[in-house]
């Protein structure tokens, strides 16, 4: 009962997005609105920040969007998306590092790495529900990590360094914090539009009912565990691409990416922006990047500080950022 | 000295009893976390951080105040039992008519913030804290030497245990319990305070926990990081066992801890992840957990 009473309560935020007018490409007008804003943002960003900045922001976004695809959509909470960010970043780091591979070929490596585990994590934590989800995501994420302290080609404590960026194609050199920043931002509007109609499609429709009454779901036909697998390797592979990205970024793959601190750091970025809404984990990240970047100086009073953002968001502000936005504005964010 | 499948038995013996004794916290900390979650169905992701509370307090009890590990081992759990009944009343308790995920993100960011504070306070270099004099040395058994105070630790900790399991299967009290997690409104209606009973189950759980940190405090160094990554092994282990059974947590808890170090003599690469291996098969052979009901 009680479970199913929050569901109805989730619901009401998502709803109305089936009703929102219609505007170009059959997308609402003001998500239009919104996407073209974000990406003249994104545009003329580079030239008033610090673009590796704003490449890990686009990085993170990603990410985040890729786990409120399975959270906020499939109402499916994984503690483990670090196995995916992290080992997509080691595997396209080592692949342009140590095999010489062209940036793109090292992210779709990468990439696919992510889909893999996704598969096989994914296939087996889907046969159980809530919180024994949540906790086997966590333990085989956990298992990545392990695994990735004693694998010889992770480099263990000091990671995958001075990974090269190459030259995309072979052509154009990455090298340039400026071109590398106009991949990364092609790479995560790719991500984030393709999120946007898996979310609008026929399948996040079913998605969205499984997620609001898996019983009654099963009771209409629909194989509900296919579709549960199904967003569980989407996800992944989107978390894998944001990953093998950053790997490309910074330069570098380390355990940090793997650890499970990381995959708390999404579920914040995702609780914080607005779970379930489609621009509140972009804005989570931008928030939760930013104030790792401008307050680093304060050491573990970071930790300190995202505990506190955990705590208050659940007890007062579950919509997050962008649903206490979509409500004031009655709009669907 | 005679061999066994080419390990020599002090070897052998002495993984077995580091297994038993990592078994006895999976024990104590999974019998914590199933208490908690049968009634307040709240996954206690604190509890890795409450553990470390209690080695600390332990260490603090001793170097602030001069109080000694025997004082320690009450103390520290009732301390800690009291800052999770605070948690409790002030913070989870609004939670319960909300999904249980909730209560996981909340308790998660609890942790983080536990963690910091003691990180910032005492650094992450782990401070040492002396064996009791009394259960210093050891005993040669023949086949092995064992540490006076490691045998205490998993007696001790399987007498917790035990005592738990007669507390929650065979008493009154117990039966309140095991009542009010079938159905705390018809328990309420014959008057039981369950509001109270929740609060006090919580604090329980927590002190459980504490309690395995004092005992684990003279083994491995007090840190701010100890529970935190204990916590996540003992979920895999919460998942294999299921939390359907007092006496499953115990026996999954001391079993799992035993084959991690069977483990550690025959393919010391695989011991840290042979439980996360174990947990990935019983999802596929059993996915309720050995001694869980199906949902």
């Amino acid at each position: 009962m009680m479970a199913a009473e929050t569901r109805n309560a989730r619901t009401e935020v998502a709803a109305p997005a089936l009703t929102a007018p219609a505007g170009a490409m059959g997308m609402p007008r003001h998500h239009l609105l919104i996407f073209v804003g974000l990406l003249a943002l994104g545009l003329i960003g580079p030239f008033v920040l610090y673009p590796v900045f704003l490449m890990k922001v686009m990085c993170f976004a990603l990410f985040a969007c890729a786990f409120n695809l399975l959270l906020g959509y499939g109402g499916l909470l994984s503690f483990g998306h670090a196995a995916y960010f992290g080992s997509a970043s080691y595997v396209s780091a080592y692949a342009a590092k140590a095999w010489g591979l062209t940036p793109e070929l090292a992210i779709l490596l990468g990439t696919a790495t992510a889909a893999v585990l996704g598969l096989v994590f994914g296939a087996l934590a889907i046969r159980r529900q809530g919180i024994y989800f949540a906790m086997v995501t966590l333990a085989f994420a956990q298992m990545v990590y392990f695994f990735s302290v004693q694998a010889p080609f992770t480099g263990g404590e000091d990671g995958i360094q001075s990974v090269p960026r190459g030259h995309l194609f072979g052509l154009i050199d990455l090298g340039p914090d400026r071109s590398l920043y106009f991949l990364v931002l092609a790479i995560t509007f790719f991500g984030l539009l393709l999120i946007y109609r898996i979310i609008h499609s026929p399948f996040g429709q079913v998605l969205k009912a499984i997620r609001d009454n898996e019983p009654r779901s099963v009771s209409l036909g629909y194989r509900t565990n296919q579709y549960k697998l199904a967003v569980f390797v989407l996800s992944a592979t989107l978390a894998g691409l944001a990953g093998a990205t950053k790997a490309l970024v910074f330069q570098l793959a380390s355990l940090t990416d793997v650890y499970w601190t990381m995959s708390g750091e999404v579920v914040l970025m995702t609780l914080l922006g607005g779970m379930g809404t489609v621009f509140g984990p972009i804005v989570g990240a931008a928030v939760v990047v930013g104030m790792q970047n401008y307050l680093a100086t304060l050491g573990a009073w970071v930790t300190i500080i995202q505990g506190v953002i955990f705590v208050v968001s659940v007890l007062l502000f579950r919509e997050g950022i962008i649903g206490v936005l979509g409500r004031w504005l009655k709009k669907p964010l | 000295m005679f061999e066994l499948l080419g390990i020599p038995p002090q070897a052998l013996f002495g993984q077995l009893l580091l297994g038993l004794i990592n078994g006895s916290f999976y024990a104590l900390l999974s019998l914590g976390l199933a208490v908690i979650f049968g009634l307040l169905n709240i996954i206690n992701f604190t509890h890795g951080a409450q553990y470390m509370m209690g080695a600390f307090v332990a260490w603090m009890l001793l170097n602030y105040l001069g109080i000694n590990y025997w004082a320690a081992l009450v103390l520290a759990p009732v301390i800690v039992g009291i800052t999770g009944v605070i948690i409790e009343r002030l913070l989870i308790s609004r939670l319960y008519h909300l999904d249980h995920l909730y209560g996981l993100l909340l308790t998660f960011g609890l942790a983080l913030v536990i963690q910091g504070l003691f990180r910032n306070e005492y650094g992450i270099s782990g401070l040492p804290y002396q064996i009791p004099p009394q259960l210093s040395g050891g005993m040669n058994l023949g086949f092995m030497f064992l540490p006076n105070y490691r045998g205490w630790v998993v007696a001790v900790s399987l007498v917790v245990c035990l005592a738990t399991w007669f507390v929650i299967e065979k008493t009154r009290l117990g039966a309140y319990l095991r009542a009010a997690t079938e159905n705390p409104t018809l328990v309420g209606a014959f008057g039981i305070n369950v509001p109270r009973l929740i609060t006090l189950t919580y604090g329980f759980g927590v002190a459980l926990a504490a309690f395995a940190g004092v005992l684990a405090a003279p083994i491995y160094s007090v840190n701010p990081n100890m529970g935190a990554d204990l916590i996540i092994v003992v979920f895999a282990v919460v998942v294999i066992g299921g939390m359907g059974s007092i006496l499953g947590s115990i026996i999954t808890g001391f079993g799992l801890g035993l084959i991690e170090g069977l483990t550690r003599v025959f393919y010391p690469e695989g011991s840290a992840v042979v439980i996360f291996v174990i947990m990935a098969i019983v999802l596929l052979v059993k996915p309720a957990g050995l001694f869980g009901r199906a949902a």
